[in-house]
């Protein structure tokens, strides 16, 4: 194999510019580390939250007013920054400012309030109060968090297997982590982890040993090389590719909550801690389906022939699965994690038109429905009974007479997550459906048929949880804790942008247009 | 006044009241009425306006547009516009809404903020049906089409009887899966359209040239949506649950305006935007249609519930006016228009007049009643011309709708006119032996129930005036009807069948 080895070692060029954001998260996660190692226990969340932010809108300062004039392949083409890679990364650093506001909420406690200081401790108890004297403060959450969004900006930027491979390490260890500290219902949290680990570890084995097998086809694992693999040999028989890219689809599918790699999503989307469970749907969905877009658009785009109707078959089974199993849910995270299910689905057609437009439609999708489940996650964790999350949807009868501005938007949100016209939700779908139509002949026309079908069913699920707040009489002591500041920009942050898309989309869908050209 | 936005004045009018009165403080809720009566009463005056603008006799297919570029890379553009079958469709919403809201006077009684809301969604429903008739651009009638089921939803499930919860659901439910299939079909249309940043302007969707197999799923994608709205057998079952729990004025408007987007939609778009698949599916929908007006009509008779009898009497008349669309002569198909004019008032009237003696007596079973034209003998008159009309009596509207539907599709369908007319007589059965079980008979003795307010004559007068002005000088009306009708039927390409029918024929073409 001394033929594949370059004769000479040449230096990668590095475009400092066009990586900077992702360099500025990284360093604001380690200085994080840094800040819990050394800064006093009284202003360690407050120094945490506020790095995290100012790392946040940093990083999205230097995409926009720097990388997006050093656009192309840099570090020998192990990262592309390419129009799609800078939209979906400022979309996850738009969206992880959210999260981060979400995170921050602390209403009146001493750390955060979803994050528990210490795994054996009762919220509210002495023990906790004790942890939290001892410095085991909660505040760890922000480095981690922030080094996942490094992780996740990486994903869709990576131009070989390999750096996707890091990456995807990079953006779930410490998801893992951060879905084991939930406060409340800590055995939950506890077995959400240790399934979202086991579980996740499989399907990155299943990746990398996708990747081994591409590489043993294309003798590179980069996608331009992949790619040229296959054009080269359109009609060689190999038995490593198809397997190969059946492998690396399931690790991406797992990480997108596809159907039948979808087991996690309702038990993690449970266990985990509220805003984690936002940051979850929104971000790791939309870096996910970003790695998703640039492998099957530059690296195995040439073969789809043998693998699309599989994952149309995928998509069909995405959208029923979501749909049907959230009409029996009563659980609302768990609810909204089938209704993000059944959203992978919809979002899948739009990838599998295999058009630029499919692209641009796929990226709007994936930022209108981030921000609306990141709010509606934001309001869940605020709806209490007693002191903890009133997560039965039967706890929910009557807030719409209690509270009616958070039932207001919890209904603004619902609506937008059935897709009825002049919310984001209508838009996002019209624009992942309309490619596939467009470009994808029978079979996608018939996913699209089946794809509003399975709206309806959703519609059905969130109208009957609007009919519970407005028109069911209240029962228990259910009541919407007062958001702090913070909490309370984030969700405006969302909200409006979520009733934004819905009004007035064309500027955005504008902008995924013009980003929506993949390079190799 | 060349360039003024008739249109969007008249949604920005109500939508504006309907944001105020949401706003409003707690301690002016009792204003709620006042106001919502007053931007009404305004919207109607603007949509006057705006008809003394139009011009019979135009080139151009629709007046009065506005088009801007909305989401120029969907090919989206906010288009409005008007021609004579829209015109008076928006005409009817805007007359009617008032007299609703007039009507609804005492229908939230515990007034606060839930009686602020009631008016409020009643305004923004307001906003919608103007819009839906008014968008010339198909994307921006869907998205419409689909808004209005919200403010309908909370209006249903929130202020309704018993069981509206349910009712309200199904009626989202059915609406929304047939919005969805259209959904699809809209996007499969936008493909075959020219596309570009106009791409779903109806004058750039006319006149294509699709694949016939296409065509058809397209057709069919958006009859389906049609036939729930309109409804038709078999999916008219949403109707009578939504109708019957519904409060009078939130049925007046379903019924009333609503469901016209159902039989609007099929002239509009299967008609006009898919000729041949519409001729192609003739039989089976004319079919449907007859089914329809029978099987509206039996279960109509055997109604113990009067809202949901007068539900059913609807289904009975939109088969009519399905009928009369589908046997494509320009006189079934001017009648059809006119009819669903005539079958908003008459509806409202039998509606609103029902409403105001359950809430006299508490009861909407008819079981419950007999004897009333003794004790409210106004009343009971002006349900019995209310009735008249919904059973075309010569003399009120909707018997020259029903004339020119039958005439017109006797041209062509000889067989399945004669069996519709059978339909007028079991008209007369359901209005008059319900008219007979509620207010003739013996005076309940029990009952002190005071006649109409003069409030309630202000509800009734100008439905009752609209039955016989246009039943006696329906002419205007056509007029502007007529360029309308016979402008789609010649994108369809049909022309009506010869021998041309004498004198009746005449009153509704202008040939």
């Amino acid at each position: 194999m001394a033929t594949l080895l370059p004769s000479a070692f040449t230096v990668a060029t590095i475009d400092y510019w066009a990586i900077m954001p992702i360099l500025i998260v990284f360093g604001g996660a380690l200085i994080g580390v840094l800040v819990d190692a050394f800064a006093p226990r009284a202003t360690r969340h407050t120094i945490q939250v506020a790095l995290a932010l100012v790392t946040i809108i940093a990083a999205f300062g230097a995409l926009v007013w720097k990388s997006v004039d050093h656009q192309g392949a840099t570090l020998d083409g192990a990262l592309i920054i390419d129009g799609p890679t800078l939209f979906m990364q400022g979309s996850i650093l738009l969206l992880s400012l959210v999260s981060v506001l979400l995170m921050a909420e602390k209403f009146a406690g001493a750390g955060a309030d979803a994050f528990t200081p210490m795994g054996a401790a009762v919220p509210g108890s002495p023990l906790e109060a004790a942890a939290s004297r001892a410095g085991w403060g909660t505040s760890e959450v922000f480095p981690l968090a922030l080094f996942s969004i490094a992780g996740m900006m990486i994903f869709p930027a990576s131009g070989d297997l390999l750096v996707m491979f890091v990456a995807l390490e990079v953006l779930s260890l410490p998801l893992y982590l951060l879905t084991g500290l939930a406060r409340r219902r800590r055995l939950l949290s506890q077995e959400a982890a240790l399934k979202y680990f086991l579980l996740g570890s499989f399907s990155s084995a299943f990746f990398l040993f996708g990747a081994a097998l591409i590489y043993g086809y294309a003798g590179s694992v980069k996608f331009a090389q992949i790619h040229a693999a296959i054009t080269a040999a359109p009609t060689a028989v190999d038995g490593l590719l198809l397997p190969g890219v059946l492998l690396l689809l399931v690790g991406l599918l797992f990480k997108v909550g596809a159907v039948p790699f979808h087991m996690w999503t309702p038990d993690v989307y449970q266990g985990a801690p509220t805003p984690i469970t936002g940051f979850m749907a929104a971000c790791t969905k939309l870096a996910a389906f970003g790695a998703l877009l640039r492998l099957v658009y530059t690296g195995i785009d040439a073969d789809r022939w043998d693998w699309r109707l599989g994952v149309a078959a995928i998509a069909a089974l995405t959208m029923i699965v979501g749909s049907v199993l959230s009409v029996a849910q009563t659980d609302i995270k768990r609810l909204l994690a089938y209704s993000s299910i059944a959203h992978a689905g919809f979002i899948l057609v739009g990838v599998l038109a295999f058009d630029i437009t499919g692209v641009s439609g796929t990226m709007f999708y994936l930022l209108a429905y981030g921000l609306a489940s990141l709010a509606a996650f934001g309001i869940v964790a605020l709806v209490r009974e007693g002191n903890a999350e009133a997560s039965h949807i039967g706890q929910w009868a009557g807030l719409g007479k209690k509270h009616p501005v958070v039932a207001g938007i919890f209904a603004l949100l619902l609506l937008t997550f059935a897709g009825i016209p002049l919310t984001s939700g209508f838009t996002a779908k019209f624009a992942a459906f309309a490619p596939a139509i467009a470009h994808g002949g029978t079979t996608l026309a018939v996913l699209v048929v089946i794809g509003v079908l399975c709206s309806a069913i959703t519609a059905f699920v969130y109208v009957r949880i609007i009919v519970l707040m407005y028109f069911s009489e209240a029962q228990g002591d259910v009541r919407a804790l007062n958001p702090s500041i913070l909490t309370t920009v984030g969700l405006a942050i969302a909200v409006i942008l979520t009733i934004g898309l819905g009004i007035m989309p064309a500027p955005v869908l504008d902008l995924a247009a013009q980003a929506s050209l993949f390079l190799r | 006044m060349e360039n003024f936005p008739w249109l969007t004045v008249m949604m920005v009018v109500p939508l504006v009241g309907a944001a105020l009165i949401a706003a409003l403080p707690a301690a002016m809720a009792e204003r709620a009425k006042e106001l919502a009566l007053a931007f009404s009463v305004a919207t109607l005056a603007v949509g006057i306006g705006a008809s003394t603008q139009f011009e019979l006799n135009a080139i151009s297919q629709f007046q009065l547009t506005e088009t801007h570029s909305w989401i120029p890379s969907f090919g989206v553009s906010y288009a409005l516009g008007v021609d004579g079958i829209a015109l008076t469709l928006i005409l009817l919403a805007l007359i009617l809404t008032p007299i609703c809201i007039l009507a609804a006077w005492h229908d939230v009684p515990e007034g606060g903020s839930r009686e602020k809301n009631y008016f409020a969604w009643t305004l923004l429903l307001l906003t919608f049906m103007v819009g839906v008739f008014a968008a010339t651009d198909v994307f921006l009638f869907y998205v419409f089409f689909e808004a209005m089921l919200i403010p309908v939803y909370f209006l249903i499930g929130g202020y309704g009887g018993p069981g509206r919860q349910a009712a309200a659901l199904k009626f989202l439910l059915f609406s929304l899966a047939g919005g969805l299939v259209m959904l699809a079909a809209v996007i499969g249309l936008y493909v075959q359209g020219p596309g570009g940043e106009q791409g779903f302007l109806i004058s750039n969707l006319t006149g294509l040239t699709i694949d016939p197999t296409l065509e058809k799923w397209l057709w069919v994608g958006f009859f389906i949506a049609f036939a729930v709205k309109a409804p038709m057998w078999p999916v008219h079952t949403w109707l009578p649950d939504a109708a019957g729990v519904a409060k009078p004025a939130t049925a007046t408007l379903l019924v009333g305006v609503l469901d016209k987007v159902g039989t609007y939609g099929m002239i509009r778009f299967c008609l006009q935007l898919f000729p041949d698949a519409s001729q192609w599916a003739t039989p089976v929908v004319i079919a449907l249609a007859v089914v329809s007006i029978f099987y509206g009509a039996f279960a109509a008779i055997a109604q113990n519930d009067m809202m949901r009898l007068i539900a059913y009497t609807s289904i009975s008349h939109f088969g009519l006016i399905v009928l009369g669309i589908f046997a494509m002569t320009t006189t079934s198909s001017a009648g059809s228009a006119l009819y669903m004019i005539n079958h908003g008032f008459s509806t409202a009237g039998l509606f609103l007049i029902a409403g105001m003696l359950i809430a006299r007596r508490g009861s909407t079973k008819i079981s419950d009643y007999g004897g009333w034209q003794k004790v409210t003998p106004v009343l009971a008159g002006t349900f019995l011309v209310c009735g008249l009309s919904g059973l075309a009596l010569p003399g009120l509207s909707t018997f020259i709708s029903e004339f020119l539907v039958i005439v017109g599709t006797f041209q062509r369908y000889k067989g399945v006119a004669s069996i519709a007319v059978c339909a007028v007589v079991l008209a007369a059965i359901y209005i008059l032996w319900m008219y007979k079980r509620l207010m003739t008979g013996p005076a309940p003795a029990d009952v002190t129930a005071h006649d109409l307010s003069w409030r309630e004559k202000f509800v009734v007068a100008p439905i009752i005036a609209a039955f016989l002005v246009l039943g006696f000088f329906p002419k205007p009306a056509l007029d502007v009807l007529n360029p309308a009708v016979q402008r789609v039927l010649t994108e369809v390409g049909v022309s009506d069948p010869a021998p041309v029918v004498p004198a009746a024929a005449s009153t509704g073409s202008e040939k």
